[in-house]
């Protein structure tokens, strides 16, 4: 072999190395996207699992509570006035404040700290009259100072605690008076303007019942569609209409699914706006398709034999079906089902159009009463500039892939442990 | 009410799923059945069930149009636009709700009592006729039944239409689609030239909001011009393919020449996974982390970057649309016979050769087809330009300032209330149209591009 073709080959050779090289980097930068990606959001939002309170102490003085009764009643307790009361559980944490001044202490708590005063000696009346340890939930930035996502030494007018209020802090801490406890109220309590007392309840109930409006809409419609267009369609021009048709809106963008639901079901059939019933009725058009095609795609699976078999015994056509086709497709329809709803759960835009970003402070205990889902959650939460909102859209991504993963382990395990094998 | 009609019917229905069963069961002592039992008792369910809820529901689509034309009738000698009528008949509805809060005109308040009476007509007229089309046909049912006819078969036809009315519902979404977004665009089109949308310069909707009365004709023509938008979609788009299409193509062609088995089994579905997470997401992470690490890049480099900057925008997106590339790419190539690849060996190619030259080639369609189908998705994705790439819509070519697109305007002009009639709120349903018909021909092309290459191979 002359010099000539042994160099023509080493290059040939390298060319083919690097080719591959390409090819392994492509999937390298693919799967450190994905990395990178993970990293970030759990970087980002781990903290939001932990809550900050402040403890202090209350004194429940029957005079400032203004409840004159000897024995107060449950309805007593409920009506006095714990403005007072609650203030001075505040200010008592440093008494050579000046009045004018209070404003900073009280800042340190959330807003609601007078409810919180209240809920104590609710639950517990025989407090009354007694000076008790209480817990305050911390305001957001002290929330997040105590984390340290705060920079604390940059000038003060550029921080969001000033420097008494850190020394309060750096003080309460030192006594061991701020607590971190896991957040159960980021899953209990609803939505609020306030980062220290979001939480997802609301938007979580609503995911919740959009999806189950969707699978009642979509799934029976579509397993009846996908048998009628496997089994029993003649091979005509209208049935390739229809085929042509799903295989389209497989692929229509999700918001124009979101302008149908505004300008058929809001406007048209003037259904609630921002409900649930809307958002599921909006996504299960949406989810149609793909579980047509994986029906379909299940049934036609099933090998003919099946129903030879069946036909052979004297079954009908429809009996052929619906006693032995359907019910061996079922394990990929199922799978291809709640891949379909996986893909409706982190839907946003059509929910944004049909009013499901509408604020809302309740939970929604029906499906027709308004509502967020948690992917518009994340978008009304990423809209807030205070850096606690950033580690909640964090955690409520979290939540919504754990929600993602669950159901897709769902669908390969329908799929795996179910689903016949033939040949 | 209605409720209560309903399950009344499904109550019905089972009942008489029971006794047609237990008829034939009857009838089996004398003759022999024409079906199995339990046929008799799906043909009376059927009977009674299928007629009753048709009328009801034709009648409850119904009913509220014909109630307005009776209300509105006692209007009509006064020379009413149609947007005046149907303000009235709001009122006039909210009035017999007892939820209306404007000051009340006698007229107003006879139309409301009108309107409270005919709703009670129409409400007794429907049970009335329900009942009637039940007793009728159960009765009808329960004769043949009586008569031992066939059973099995007329069940069976009574479910192939259940599945083919099913089958047309996918159609109905279609034209509810094309439907629900012409009715809004045309009258879109009666306030805003055709030809100022589509070749107009200049997007800024805002400045048509007035409170009271018309936007002035000549502000109109000059806020609704679409090309910004067309523009802004089309190049965040292309970004997004510059990303995808060199790291989506190298890893499909890797996964399904060179990759094991063990790689293959597990690369492809974590892969995947970036196309399983949602947008939203995506466009929190392309706010959050890469529009403002563009930023600080660029500046470091002496350029001037917007923070929601394009480029973050449509990088982002490209990640996301990487797996449609490379899973469809793989699965193209994979398809390409082996022979090919073994002519293409024994000629004396090495690996990389053969990709390039023979699967590359044979597989192009496909490829061409998936890339289609991947420019489709990015031009139809919402959140992540929603979140990062900004909301005002320039004209620009340049990726580190700040565009917009279709998408991203209709979020913006129907985020909130909406007021039906206003042109605004109509010109989000001229882009979603315009929206619907573009992805619509990229995937009609694409699907025939794959198809064509499909009936090459099989």
């Amino acid at each position: 072999m002359n010099s000539f073709k042994k160099n023509l080959l080493k290059k040939r050779y390298n060319a083919e190395r690097r080719f591959q090289w390409y090819g392994k980097i492509a999937i390298g930068l693919a799967l450190s996207f994905l990395a990178v990606f993970m990293f970030q959001i759990f970087s980002k939002g781990y903290s939001a699992f932990q809550k900050t309170w402040i403890v202090t102490e209350v004194h429940y003085d029957k005079e400032l509570l203004l409840i004159d009764a000897e024995s107060p009643s449950k309805d007593d307790l409920e009506n006095a006035d714990y403005y007072d009361v609650a203030y001075k559980a505040m200010t008592s944490l440093d008494p050579g404040l000046p009045e004018e001044e209070d404003r900073q202490l009280i800042q340190m708590v959330s807003y609601k700290y007078e409810a919180e005063v209240k809920d104590l000696l609710l639950k517990n009346p025989d407090y009354l009259g007694k000076i008790v340890p209480i817990k305050l939930t911390a305001s957001d930035d002290v929330d997040q100072v105590h984390k340290g996502n705060y920079p604390r030494d940059i000038p003060e007018e550029d921080r969001r605690v000033n420097d008494y209020q850190l020394q309060i802090y750096d003080m309460l801490n030192e006594r061991g008076d701020i607590l971190s406890e896991f957040n159960i109220s980021f899953f209990t309590s609803p939505d609020s303007r306030e980062a220290e007392l979001a939480g997802i309840a609301s938007s979580f109930m609503g995911t919740v019942f959009s999806i189950l409006v969707c699978l009642a809409f979509s799934f029976p419609v579509a397993v009846l569609a996908a048998i009628y267009l496997e089994e029993f369609a003649p091979k005509n021009k209208f049935t390739d209409f229809i085929e042509v048709n799903i295989n389209n809106l497989a692929a229509v963008p999700s918001i124009v699914f979101g302008l149908l639901g505004l300008g058929v079901l809001l406007a048209v059939f003037n259904l609630p706006r921002s409900t649930p019933l809307v958002g599921g009725i909006t996504l299960s058009l949406m989810t149609l398709p793909t579980i047509i095609i994986a029906a379909r795609a299940s049934l036609k699976a099933v090998p003919p034999s099946i129903r030879e078999a069946a036909l052979a015994m004297g079954a009908s056509n429809m009996q052929t079906t619906m006693h032995h086709t359907v019910p061996l497709s079922m394990p990929g329809t199922l799978s291809g089902t709640i891949i379909g709803l996986a893909q409706a759960l982190g839907e946003t835009a059509p929910l944004i159009l049909i009013g499901m970003v509408a604020f809302v402070n309740t939970i929604p205990g029906t499906p027709v009463d308004p509502a967020a889902s948690l992917p518009v959650q994340i978008y009304i939460w990423s809209e807030s500039a205070e850096r606690g909102f950033v580690e909640k859209v964090s955690a409520c991504i979290m939540v919504l892939l754990a929600f993602l993963i669950l159901m897709n382990l769902a669908a390969q395990i329908v799929r795996h442990k179910f689903e016949k094998k033939w040949s | 009410m209605n409720l209560i009609l309903v399950t009344f019917i499904i109550l019905l229905a089972f009942t008489s799923y029971y006794f047609g069963r237990k008829k034939a069961l009857v009838i089996q002592s004398s003759q022999r059945l024409t079906a199995l039992p339990k046929f008799y008792g799906y043909y009376l369910a059927a009977w009674c069930a299928a007629p009753a809820l048709i009328i009801f529901a034709l009648w409850s689509v119904f009913e509220p149009s014909i109630v307005k034309t009776f209300i509105l009738q006692d209007y009509t000698d006064q020379n009413l636009t149609k947007n005046e009528l149907q303000l009235i008949y709001t009122k006039v509805k909210a009035l017999a709700a007892g939820t209306y809060t404007g000051n009340i005109t006698n007229f107003l308040d006879e139309s409301a009592n009108k309107y409270i009476q005919l709703k009670g007509i129409a409400n007794s007229a429907k049970v009335a006729i329900i009942l009637a089309i039940l007793i009728f046909s159960l009765s009808f049912a329960y004769r043949s039944v009586q008569k031992n006819d066939r059973m099995r078969e007329p069940v069976e036809i009574f479910l192939k239409w259940v599945l083919f009315v099913a089958s047309l519902g996918a159609v109905l979404v279609t034209i509810g689609i094309v439907f629900s977004l012409l009715f809004e665009a045309i009258r879109f089109f009666q306030a805003v030239k055709i030809f100022d949308f589509i070749f107009g310069t200049h997007w800024y909707p805002a400045k048509t909001f007035v409170r009271d009365g018309q936007p002035d004709p000549e502000l109109m023509k000059d806020a609704f011009g679409a090309v910004p938008l067309f523009a802004g979609t089309f190049f965040i788009a292309f970004i997004a393919m510059c990303v995808a299409i060199p790291i989506g193509l190298l890893s499909g062609i890797y996964l399904s020449e060179y990759a094991g088995r063990g790689i293959r089994k597990y690369a492809k579905p974590i892969i995947e996974i970036l196309a399983g997470i949602p947008t939203v997401v995506y466009g929190f992470f392309a706010a959050l982390t890469v529009g403002p690490f563009v930023k600080e890049i660029g500046n470091a480099m002496g350029l001037e970057v917007s923070a929601e900057s394009a480029l973050a925008a449509g990088a982002v997106m490209g990640v996301m649309i990487i797996p449609f590339i490379s899973s469809l790419s793989d699965d193209v190539m994979t398809a390409v016979p082996q022979n090919l690849r073994d002519g293409s060996y024994a000629m004396g190619a090495t690996k990389s050769e053969t990709v390039k030259k023979v699967i590359f080639p044979a597989a192009l369609p496909g490829i061409v087809g998936s890339i289609l189908l991947a420019v489709s998705r990015a031009v139809g994705e919402t959140m992540i330009v929603v979140m990062a790439s900004g909301l005002a819509a320039n004209l620009t070519m340049n990726p580190l300032e700040s565009t917009s697109t279709i998408t991203a305007q209709i979020v913006v002009i129907l985020i909130g209330d909406q007021q039906f009639g206003d042109p605004k709120t109509q010109s989000a349903f001229a882009l979603g149209i315009s929206l619907f018909i573009v992805t619509l021909l990229l995937n009609v092309i694409a699907l025939s591009v794959v198809k064509k290459y499909r009936e090459k191979y099989e």
